[in-house]
């Protein structure tokens, strides 16, 4: 019954949060650039010009034009980049794989360093190594995203030359058309440098975050009670105590999804990474409106897909949750 | 709450604050000085030379004592343009810290006091607008505005927008610090008394639970600065934020980078230094600030 009315209310908010970036995609195109311009050029008499735009509809009212945008929206039909005269929905998916194997690496890499020194950090809170863990993550989220980049590209890149730091390398595409870096040697090298930029914004915050929950959860008395009960150090603090630490931390991740797109807009811009954020900038310098509002909507889907996904996670992790809305 | 001597007295036995207070200060009046004790104007375009550019630091072989960092692709003196980029990265950091300030103590303030369908409303919206992260509609605002105008008008309206945008994306943290201290607030006895002796609802939020909610605007205040000049600077690396003739550190960054790799490292190199030595005081005096005015995490910290 609860999981319904979760279930329900997310769905809600999801179709909310897609209708206004529908609106909000739809009136960049109403008022950016002028599509007739786009597709005859100069050309053209005045009159044809009129005759034409009745033709495309372009006179008509503005609910009418957004219900026809929209129809052809739900079916995947989002315009023509004016650049590559292709669907633009078809360019930004051929991007799509580039982006998430970043972001898959980049997830990877802070998961795997932020919760064992989270941990540590928070058991051993005056050990020297606590503390140089603590004051370098400080430091860490002193530095912007794209210097850690470019003292990446330049130390490792050029100096030292030990990895590759500019674009995806080779690509093994799979049979439905993805093609995927994870399966050559030369596209995981590839993948090292951006994704540990990428997870270098994120990886000082988790550690502050899983310590300081940690350390709060270890306070608290159902902990104290585990104790005393005679259950070992071991199993009180990384079965009772940790499992408990984790729910702030998937709420802060879901928080942090839109941040981290468009960090990935900053790490492919100086990697030369050929994802979506690169393309989208590319876009914007051409003002290729179609490509600019795909990148708006799939992004916008992402986004929403990945913050009801988190929400569910996060109710199936805590024992004790009330789903939200589900109070009547 | 802790009285000014005292505060002073932590200030004082903590080398850090003292550290970072003297970094940010030195920072602060190099950018305010800057038309006085900059060695060139990096506006006026009669002082710029372009056959003085891409040189390295002055004591460099190549390198001219007029210009102590080196030059620019354009002839420009890096330490001048760090001087005055420094100062448009505060001011557009302030600016914005200002605007959420605003706006977010405002809406803060109603939120908790009233309660009801307007909190509920509000904190939703709050919700929603910060996952969807600040940088991120920033990004997508002024990719818009970018390619609705043309570059000369985007270029007088850069600052402005940038403090608009950073400031209205960013009013949900304000709001809800404030919320959390007014619902605190609001049902203890002085406030019932400015209540019962007929005060209208606007006196009692602004004149008497507002002033005992300020200690956490304090406090976050110091990191949204940090937090807003970064955004810039990401935003002007992107070529979205300040143009390059008016630079912040971000766009002097952006204009280095290309030169990175052909030797010239100078031109990314200061700005990039500064900016991370800005960003990292003020995060430290943030975090000093919220141990000292924060008594119940001082006592989990010890």
């Amino acid at each position: 019954m609860h999981i319904i009315a979760f279930l329900i209310r997310r769905a809600v908010q999801a179709v909310i949060v897609m209708f206004v970036i529908s609106i909000i995609g739809f009136s960049i195109q109403d008022n950016l650039g002028d599509p007739l311009r786009e597709l005859v050029g100069q050309s053209v008499s005045e009159a044809e010009r009129d005759l034409m735009r009745e033709d495309m509809g372009l006179n008509d009212p503005f609910f009418a034009q957004y219900a026809r945008f929209l129809g052809k929206a739900v079916q995947g039909d989002l315009g023509t980049s004016y650049f590559f005269k292709r669907p633009a929905l078809a360019v930004i998916m051929d991007k799509f794989p580039a982006t998430f194997e970043l972001v898959i690496g980049a997830v990877v890499i802070f998961l795997s360093l932020s919760i064992p020194a989270g941990i540590y950090c928070a058991i051993n809170r005056t050990s020297w190594l606590s503390r140089i863990i603590m004051s370098g993550s400080i430091l860490g989220i002193s530095v912007p995203v794209f210097l850690t980049a470019i003292g990446m590209v330049w130390l490792f890149g050029v100096e030292l030359g030990w990895l590759p730091a500019f674009g995806r390398g080779d690509v093994y595409e799979l049979p439905w058309g993805w093609e995927t870096g994870f399966l050559t040697i030369d596209g995981l090298k590839h993948l090292i440098l951006p994704s540990i930029t990428l997870s270098s914004i994120m990886l000082p915050l988790f550690i502050r975050l899983i310590r300081a929950e940690m350390m709060e959860t270890m306070g608290t008395d159902y902990v104290r009670f585990a104790r005393a009960k005679g259950l070992s150090t071991a199993r009180v603090r990384y079965v009772h105590a940790f499992r408990n630490t984790l729910l702030p931390v998937v709420t802060v991740g879901g928080l942090m999804i839109g941040t981290l797109i468009a960090y990935t807009i900053l790490t492919e811009t100086v990697f030369q990474w050929p994802g979506m954020g690169f393309l989208f900038l590319e876009a914007v310098n051409r003002v290729d409106t179609p490509l600019i509002i795909a990148y708006i909507i799939v992004v916008g889907l992402i986004f929403v897909v990945v913050n009801t996904l988190v929400d569910f996670i996060y109710t199936l992790i805590n024992p004790m949750v009330k789903l939200p809305g589900a109070k009547a | 709450m802790i009285t000014w001597r005292g505060f002073l007295k932590r200030f004082l036995s903590d080398p850090v604050a003292i550290g970072a207070g003297i970094v940010l200060l030195i920072l602060i009046l190099m950018a305010v000085l800057a038309p006085v004790i900059a060695p060139q104007n990096p506006y006026d375009l009669l002082q710029i030379d372009i056959m003085d550019s891409e040189m390295p630091p002055s004591w460099q072989p190549g390198g001219d004592p007029r210009f102590l960092l080196g030059t620019d692709s354009q002839g420009r003196g890096v330490l001048s343009t760090i001087m005055y980029g420094t100062g448009i990265s505060l001011l557009i950091g302030i600016g914005a810290v200002i605007v959420q300030g605003i706006l977010g103590v405002t809406l803060g303030l109603w939120a908790g006091y009233r309660g009801g369908w307007v909190d509920s409303f509000l904190m939703r919206l709050a919700d929603i607008q910060m996952s969807l992260s600040t940088l991120m509609i920033a990004i997508i605002v002024l990719a818009l505005f970018q390619a609705a105008f043309e570059a000369s008008v985007y270029a007088d309206y850069a600052i402005i927008m940038l403090i608009l945008i950073i400031g209205i994306a960013e009013w949900p943290k304000f709001a809800r610090t404030v919320r959390s201290s007014v619902l605190g607030e609001k049902n203890k006895e002085y406030v019932d008394a400015a209540r019962v002796i007929g005060l209208p609802a606007r006196k009692v939020m602004w004149g008497h639970i507002l002033p005992n909610a300020l200690t956490p605007v304090m406090v976050i205040s110091t990191i949204q600065v940090a937090e807003a000049i970064m955004t810039e600077a990401a935003l002007s690396f992107l070529g979205l934020g300040m143009p390059v003739d008016r630079p912040s550190l971000g766009s002097l960054i952006r204009s280095g980078f290309e030169f990175v790799f052909s030797g010239s490292w100078w031109i990314t190199l200061y700005p990039a230094l500064v900016l991370i030595a800005l960003i990292l005081a003020l995060n430290l005096l943030g975090d000093w600030l919220r141990d000292v005015l924060n008594p119940k995490l001082r006592r989990g910290d010890d």
